[in-house]
Parts: C-alpha cells; structure tokens; sequence
C-alpha cells in the first residue's frame, strides 16, 4: 500500500484517500455556449498517458480536502503534490 | 510426552548426537496411522525422516509416490494433511513443528478443508522502522547489528524457528568457533536494544509500494497444548519501513531428469540440514548429483555421519580439487563429467543410472543402487520479495540465476539473495549493505564494522548452468519440473510446439510455478527449459512475475480479528434496543442495522408489511428515520452554493420552509434526493438518502473546493446528531399535537413543507412537515441523546390512535404507492428528473445548475427514453420480481427480443388491494393505458402501464 503525502496532514495511507480523476479541467465558464460535442468532450473525454500525469485526490477520510498530484501512470510514484491554489508544476 | 519406548531403537536413521533437537524429551506422533517418535526441535519431516519414511503423498494427476524433497519451504512435494490438533490441509511437512500427540497424514495432491469452525484468534499488529531486516541468517544478522548498534528502529522477522538460517543446517565456523555460537551472540545482543523488535517464526510474504511488508507471525502451534489460550494463534504484522533489506537466502535448484521425483530424492543443501540441524541420516546409500561445489559438503558431511556415498556425480569437466581430495580421503568416487540420467525405485528410490555427458549426448548406462540420491543444480537467490515491489530481475551467466538488476531507493539485497553465495562474502556484504542503508536513511553510524571472519574455501569452481539431462528413452513426460503439477518436460514441449514464446503464457498452459510453492524450485528451470526448445538466452526469456504471498497464507488470518460482527461496523440508531424489544427483522442498510417490519405473532413479511401500511394511510404509524443523511451547510454563500448544486431553486427558499430536492451529476443523471430546511439566511440542512450520505458530502467538498472555492461555505456531517421520526398518518397531527402542546398544528398554522422549532422537557425539538408516503406527516428531529425519550412519548401519546411503528419494506411500500423514487433502485445512473417524470424540481429561471447543460443533449431529448411508470398485473395477486424484463407480447418475437425496461420496485399495496410495481419503460409517458407484458416464471404476464402516481394524485391526504 502506497502512501500518499496530503499537503494538510502528511503521509497517509493510500487507503484514506479517494482518486478524482485528470486535474486542470475546469467547469467550462458558460456551458449553455458550448455545442453538444465540446460538452460532451468536458464530460467524458480526458486524457490516458504512460508516464506522469497532472491528477485529483481527495483525503476523503481525513481532512477531506482536495489537492492535486502529478503521478507516474507507470511507477505510481508521485513526483509532485500541490494545493489547489499553486500551480501545476513543470514536467518532463 | 509419550512413553513409547527409547527413541534410539525406534527410530533407526535418528543419530546419537548432532542437530538441535532435546533427545531428552520425547513426542509421540502419528502418520498415516503410524505411531512415530519425534523430539523438540524436530519438524514433521525431520522426524519422518528418522524413522525412514520418505514418502508422504501421491501426486495429484499420475498418483506417483512423492516424498520430502528438501529441508523447508522450497520443498515441492511433501504435502500433508494435519487431523490434531486442528484440521489443516495441504502443510509442507518439512514446515510443521513437530508437537507431542500430533496427527497428520499424506494426502494425494489435495488436503480437506476443517468441518468445524476455527475457534482460534487471529489478529494483526501495525509497526514502523528505519529498517526491516528479512531473513536472520549471517546476512541478515549482521546487517541488523550494525543497523541496531547505529541507534536505528530496526525489525528483524525470519520465517523459522530459531535464528541462524543456512548455518542451522551447517557446520560452518565464524571467527574460529562454530558458527551458531556467533548467532547466539548476535541475537543475544540485539535483544539488549530496545528499538529492536526480532521475530522468528515470522515470514515475510508480502513486499509492497513504499516500505511497506506484510509478515506473518505464528505463535502458537508449535507450543502444542501448553499454548497460553488467550494468545492469538498467527498474527500478520503490518510493517511500514523507511528501508527494507532482503536477506532471505538463497534456494537450492534441482536437476531434471527422468524419473526425477521418487521418494528418496532429494535436494542436497536439505539433506545436510537434516543431518546437521535434526541430526537425522536421510539415508544410507548416497548417490549425489550436482553441477557445482556446494553438494560435496553434503556428500562429506553425510559419510562423516556414516552414510555410505557411492559416487559424486559431476556433471563438469572438472572437479574442484580441495573437494576432491575430500571424498578421496573418505573412499568417495568422484564421477566427472557424468549426469544421472534416470532412476529405479517404487515408493522409495532404489538406484540411479548415470552416464557420461557430452555435446548433449549420453553414454554409456551404469546403475548404481542408493536410496537416497542428492541433487543440486546451483543456487537461485530468493529475489521474491525484491521482485514483488517491482524491482527489475538480472540474469547472472555465472550463477545460471536471476539476481536483483537494479538498485532502488529504499530496498536493498544483500548476501545469497543477492547472489553471494560464501559466507565471508556474506558476512561482508551484510555490513556493507547495512552500512549503505543507515547512510541513506540519514542515521550516524561509526563506518565500516570489524567483519567476522569466516572460511571461503579454496575458492569456486565456477558451476555448469544444466537445466535437464537428456532423456535417454523418452520424450520427456517422466522428467518433472514442477512436481506438485505434474508438469514435465514433454509439457513444456508441447506449449512450445503450440507457439508460446513468452514464459507467462507458458505458465498458464502447462501451470507449472502455480501450485502451493509457487515455483520456488520449479520457476528458474521451466524458462531454462523454455529458453532451449525456443532457442533464445534465458535472460532474455526472464522469468514469471513474483507476486505474493511468498508462502500460502491462510484466510483465517488475513481476516484477523475482521470477523462476524467486527467485519464491518455496525451502525444502530438510538431507539436500536427499542426495535430489538419489538422483534423487529432487521435490514442492512449500508452499515445501518433498519428494522424492516416489525411481525406480531405469527405473521410473515407479507401481513406484517400489509398491517404496517394500512396503519400508516388509515390511522398513524411512525418510522425510525434516523440514518437519512443529514449535512449541515452554513455561511454567507450557502443559498448559492446549493443554488448551484440542486437542479431547482434553493435560494429562494424561506426560513421556516423546506423544499424537496434533486441533484445530478455534470451529465444530467440523478445523484441524491433529499428535502433541505432554510434554519437562517446562511444556514441549511440538507438531508440525503441513507446511502448517499458520504458520497453526496464528498460531492459537495469537491465542487465547493476545486470549481467554487471563493464561496464562503462550510460543510458538516450532522447524520448522527439527530434522530428523525416521521409520524405519519391521518392521525399523525393528533399524536404530535398531544407531545408537543406547544405547537399550532393545525394545516394553516403548520403547513405541508414548514418547520418549526419547540422544546419538549427543556429539549429542542425540530419538526418538519414532509411526507415520503403521501400522508400527512410530521417529521420529529431530535438530538440522539434524547432521542429514546421522544420516541417513547410519541409511542404513548399514540398508543389511544394504534400508532404503529413500521420498517423500510413498508416505507418503500407507500412511497412508491406515490412514486417516489429511491435513488439506486428506481434509477441507475442513466436516469434523469425528466426520465422520473420530475420535470417540475428542474428549474428554467436558474442561468446554470449542475447537470442543466446535459439535459439538452441530444440523447437527452430522445422520445425513446425510458420513463418510470407504473405496473399494474392484469393478475392481481401476481407480485412481478424486481429487475424483470418489460416486452411487447403477448408473443416472444425471434430473440434477440426488444427489450421495453424493466421492473424496478414491486409490491402488495393494501391500500390498492392489489400488486403493482414501478418501472422504466421506453416512451412510458406516452403508453399509459397500454397493455405490454413482463416474463415471469416461463410465461407472458399481461401488465397495464399507468401514471406512475397510484394513490391520492392530487396530494389532498400529504397537504391536508
């Protein structure tokens, strides 16, 4: 079992948290402007790669707050954490 | 301790002296109804062997006699089953402790589960460390004393008895004494630290991400009848470490030959640990066969203790020549360049044929009787753990084995199981490692330590890589690789010839590596084997993945202390006893224990669900509604946000007022429902289903702090603050009127979606006007402390009116009588309000909402969508089973059949007098009055499809 670092309360267990799928995809700023497949692309579409990948997680049964990580799809390995109000760090 | 005679004469292969068991003490045991004698300190199979029982069981698919084939958990075939004390199947005897009155039995391939409960505890323990230390052998011990003498939090576990590992089974020396004398200093040592935590009997069967290893301890079997009673019987440890370092040996390989797997033969690293640790003679006559120097220690050793060895059987070109002069010196030929290519023998073995080697051709046959014929075919360091967190494997040309190819951040091997197989070397490479590890983990240590010396021979002959000899006569279907499978060389030939080329296909066709060892002895050899018939390097070939449990682990105490009640917890309400007093039959709601109904004598569900609902329309019942959801949501910003949240409006909402409400999903579906109470301006209760609870707070986090974070809202689980009585029924306003004087219940001073604070007794009391079964209803809301008193005078007060107390099967009864849905049941995550009929709770003033923008999609304009409606079986009495299917008929047409829907609630009504059910229906709204049918039990039910409000449509009971 992993542990994953919450920014608020520290190394956690993997168990404690809940996964919240791709990061950085904001609520479209006004949905009815949008055509059914640029909706339908904020709904369903999101993005499969092999290596690190900007992510969601929410300590759902500790503080519940979310944050965000950037994670190696292929190790596991969390290569960054960072609140919600920082930027996506740079990566490779 | 049995009187069964002197152990000596009883048990003939027992020696003198030598081994590390009590002589001075003797058990009694039975095997296959055999009485035997054994000693502490003996294993199953040690004590076995003592009196020349090799075999213990038929294999699985030929039936072949199949024996103790090594000294530990490698052993591929000696499998038992234990009678007493306790019934266990499938136990390798060479790791079963041997205890007084013990009683076990060979089984054929497969053991038999207990008939009777477990009665023994298991549990479990959680420990960190700077260091987990696996494997307390030299390696293993001297890594922890450096680590230990550092001031680290170190954990040594190691899976047998007693510490000492492959010295156990030895009679090496360290520093010009034996061996064990500097165990017993070691571990004498490490106990005088209290940051050290030394479990033997503890195997490590689980390396996962970050440090984190499971290990099983057990702490009671080998203690027999004396075990204290309370202590539990086996423990998993949950060990998180900051570094872990694998020491956990190395395995000795076979050779495959033909007709490799009688009784009698065996591995020769267990034969010298029979002979050194039990001091037993695994036999008299001694063939051994090998491809490198180790098992001439055996060979010397076994004739030192009086065993005759007929020959050492190299399959080199040449023999080491210290070891040579060795067996010269004690009249053993030295045989090389030769293989043993087949053996006699029944139930025992009764004589190897060997024959010259050379270009991959045999020659000539010589026989040569033994019964005990050694084999070994070099050394396949245990890279199990290593390989289970993902660590990449490396062939070694040298070794003939794969080792640990890369170093990782917080895992180190060290010694055998990193392919150093001398013990000096070992002893070093301990320290090295250790020293590495604790400067990785930032702990102060003095440097190097002084390294004890210890002999590394005249140094190695390199070894011969021999995966199998030639079959001399056959096509490889007597030539075992995994024994417990009966998975032979022909086997591998034939996932070859049928086109695997990658040595995971060819495990999952043969199953060889698949059985209780999990490969342990058979893993390596099967992709040699593979390599040559495919014709690639079997280091390109690799091996399968290594996964745990390294040795079977039971259920039992996986589980732990995770049993029956304690499986998972159990939620009650604070009226739970009352309910239990009533008989109430329970239902599981999530983790909530609901009453379901509550049956007078004699009555099944059917009646007592009948009396509950007429009770509830005709007089007044009341329900305990205490797990609904409740979140409290407060600040400057909580009308917006719920605004934003609901697909209706909740802004507009007045204090004093509740609303019914529905929240969906971005895509439109139907999440939760719940009423919601306006207590302020700023303050809201939100009230959810019972199983929506967390999921709808966590829903709420996320889209307050990762869309809408400059909303000032804060967010509260308050579902077990306030107990929740709905008292329903025409007579409800008589009862509530009567508890709590104090309020205006008439329908203008209280009316149908209003709250009202009071107090009853000093106690605040909150009541609610909401209906979940279309009566008149009030809703009782009070803090759980005193919820017990309310309830009872609610009880009282309508004792006069037959108040009734009812149970979710009634509750789901009423509402879909009014067509309420139950999120979940009714929908699936492909329903929309619209799809419920709910138009109405979606609002067409609110700008955005979530969810609004999907219900424009196309697939959500669709004329074909299902829609709930309701069912009414032309049969009245016909009950349709939920989850059947809704077709035209009255014929089945050619399948595949168009499916109409299905059926997603059905009842008896006692208000209806009749059965109905609730459905989803293709175009449903625009079928009502149609007839279409529903196969039940083989025929075609006629239903008539109806808006899907049964009962009082107008709502002139609810708002009354």
């Amino acid at each position: 079992m992993q542990l994953i670092t919450c920014p608020y309360c520290g190394p956690r267990e993997e168990v404690e948290f809940h996964y919240g799928g791709q990061a950085h995809v904001a609520y479209p700023a006004d949905p009815s402007a949008l055509s059914d497949e640029e909706w339908a692309h904020y709904l369903f579409f999101r993005d499969n790669p092999r290596g690190p990948f900007a992510e969601r997680w929410v300590h759902a049964l500790g503080c519940r707050r979310w944050f965000n990580a950037v994670r190696d799809t292929a190790t596991y390995r969390f290569h960054h954490i960072y609140r919600l109000d920082e930027p996506k760090p740079e990566t490779t | 301790m049995s009187e069964l005679g002197s152990p000596a004469s009883a048990a003939p292969l027992r020696l003198p002296e030598a081994g590390r068991i009590d002589r001075t003490v003797t058990y009694g045991f039975s095997f296959n109804g055999q009485r035997l004698i054994g000693h502490p300190g003996d294993t199953l199979a040690s004590a076995l062997l003592a009196h020349g029982v090799h075999q213990t069981s038929t294999s699985i698919k030929l039936g072949r006699p199949r024996g103790i084939a090594a000294a530990w958990a490698e052993d591929p075939s000696g499998l038992v089953q234990i009678e007493e004390p306790f019934p266990e199947p499938m136990l390798l005897a060479t790791t079963v402790e041997l205890i007084d009155g013990l009683v076990a039995h060979g089984i054929p391939g497969q053991g038999r589960l207990a008939e009777v409960p477990d009665s023994a505890r298991y549990d479990a323990r959680h420990v960190h460390a700077d260091l987990l230390v696996v494997g307390a052998g030299p390696t293993g011990l001297s890594v922890a004393l450096a680590a230990a003498r550092a001031g680290a939090r170190v954990v040594l576990v190691d899976e047998q008895s007693e510490a000492g590992g492959y010295l156990l089974g030895s009679n090496e020396r360290i520093d010009d004494r034996p061996a064990l004398d500097w165990v017993a200093a070691a571990t004498a040592e490490l106990a005088g630290f209290a940051d050290v935590l030394h479990l033997q009997r503890t195997t490590a069967f689980g390396h996962f991400h970050d440090g984190y290893v499971l290990a099983l301890e057990r702490r009671t079997d080998h203690l027999g009848a004396s075990a204290p009673r309370n202590r539990s019987r086996q423990r998993v440890w949950r060990i998180r470490a900051r570094h872990v370092l694998i020491a956990a040996g190395a395995h000795e390989r076979p050779i495959v030959f033909t007709d490799n797997d009688r009784p009698g033969i065996m591995l020769a690293g267990g034969a010298r640990t029979f002979l050194h640790r039990y001091g037993v003679l695994a036999g008299r006559d001694v063939v051994v066969f090998t491809t490198n120097d180790s098992a001439y220690a055996a060979a010397v050793d076994l004739a030192d203790a009086g065993a005759r060895v007929h020959a050492v059987v190299d399959a080199r070109a040449e023999a080491p020549e210290a070891w040579k002069e060795e067996c010269t010196r004690r009249d053993i030929p030295v045989r090389t360049g030769q293989v043993v290519c087949g053996t006699e023998g029944v139930d025992r073995v009764t004589a190897a044929s060997v024959a010259s080697l050379s270009d991959g051709a045999l020659g000539e046959r010589d026989r040569i009787a033994c019964d005990l014929l050694l084999v070994s075919g070099g050394w396949n360091p245990a890279v199990h753990l290593f390989s289970q967190a993902g660590g990449r494997l490396r062939y070694d040309e040298s070794l003939g084995a794969f080792v640990p190819g890369e170093d990782r951040e917080d895992t180190t091997v060290a010694g055998a199981a990193a392919g150093v197989l001398e013990l000096g070397e070992c002893l070093a490479d301990g320290g090295r490692a250790a020293e590495a590890a604790l400067t990785a983990l930032g702990i102060r240590h003095g440097g190097l330590q002084a390294i004890p010396a210890a002999g590394t021979g005249s140094g190695q002959t390199p070894p011969l890589v021999l995966w199998r000899v030639p079959d001399p006569d056959g096509d490889g279907t007597a030539q075992f690789v995994d024994l417990q499978r009966d998975a032979t060389v022909a086997d591998i030939a034939r996932a070859v010839g049928a086109g695997m080329r990658t040595v995971e296909h060819i495990k999952r066709y043969t199953t060889i590596g698949t059985a209780h060892d999990q490969g342990k002895t058979s893993g390596v050899i099967a992709s040699g084997i593979a390599a040559e018939l495919i014709g690639r390097p079997v280091g390109e070939l690799g091996t399968t993945t290594f996964r745990p449990p390294y040795t079977p682990v039971a259920f039992a105490a996986l589980a732990g202390r995770d049993r029956g009640s304690l499986f998972d917890p159990e939620r009650t309400t604070a009226v739970h006893a009352w309910h239990l007093s009533r008989g109430a039959v329970w239902e599981d709601v999530g983790q909530w224990k609901r009453p379901r109904y509550y049956p007078l004598p004699g009555e099944d569900m059917e009646a007592a669900v009948l009396r509950e609902c007429a009770a509830a329309r005709g007089g007044v019942g009341i329900l305990d509604g205490s797990t609904l959801g409740k979140i409290d949501v407060q600040g400057p910003d909580a009308a917006e946000f719920l605004n934003r949240l609901y697909t209706n409006m909740m802004a507009t909402l007045k204090v004093g007022s509740v609303r019914y409400g529905v929240m969906c999903g971005a895509d439109g579906m139907v999440l939760d429902d719940g009423t919601v109470l306006r207590l302020a301006d700023d303050h809201f209760l939100a009230y959810t289903s019972t199983g929506g609870a967390a999921a709808v707070l966590e829903w709420m986090e996320e889209w307050l702090q990762t869309e809408w974070p400059d909303l000032r809202v804060y967010l509260t689980s308050v579902t077990e603050h306030w107990a929740t009585f709905p008292v329903v029924g025409p007579r409800s306003r008589d009862v509530v009127g009567a508890v709590f004087p104090d309020v205006d219940v008439s329908n203008d001073g209280f009316p149908f979606m209003t709250w009202r604070d009071t107090t009853l007794g000093g106690v605040p009391v909150r009541l609610a006007r909401v209906s979940f079964s279309g009566e008149l209803a009030y809703e009782v809301n009070v803090d759980t402390w005193h919820a017990q008193a309310v309830w009872d005078r609610l009880i009282a007060a309508g004792e006069r009116h037959g108040i009734t107390p009812y149970g979710t099967e009634t509750m789901h009864v009423l509402r879909a009588e009014k067509a309420y849905p139950i999120v979940g049941q009714d929908t699936d995550g492909t329903v929309t309000p619209h799809d419920l009929g709910m138009a109405w709770v979606v609002s067409k003033k609110k700008p955005d909402f979530i969810g609004k923008r999907s219900f424009a999609r196309g697939d959500n304009q669709r004329p074909d969508r299902k829609q709930l409606v309701a069912l009414l079986p032309e049969d009245h009495d016909l009950l349709l089973p939920e989850g059947s299917q809704v077709v035209e008929g009255p014929n089945l047409s050619e399948p595949p059949v168009p499916m109409l829907g299905h059926v997603t609630s059905s009842y008896h009504s006692a208000e209806l007098q009749r059965t109905f059910a609730l459905a989803l229906v293709k175009s449903g709204r625009s079928r009502i009055g149609q007839v279409v049918h529903v196969p039940v039990g083989g025929s075609l039910v006629p239903v008539e499809i109806r808006e899907p409000v049964l009962v009082d449509p107008e709502g002139a009971r609810r708002d009354g």
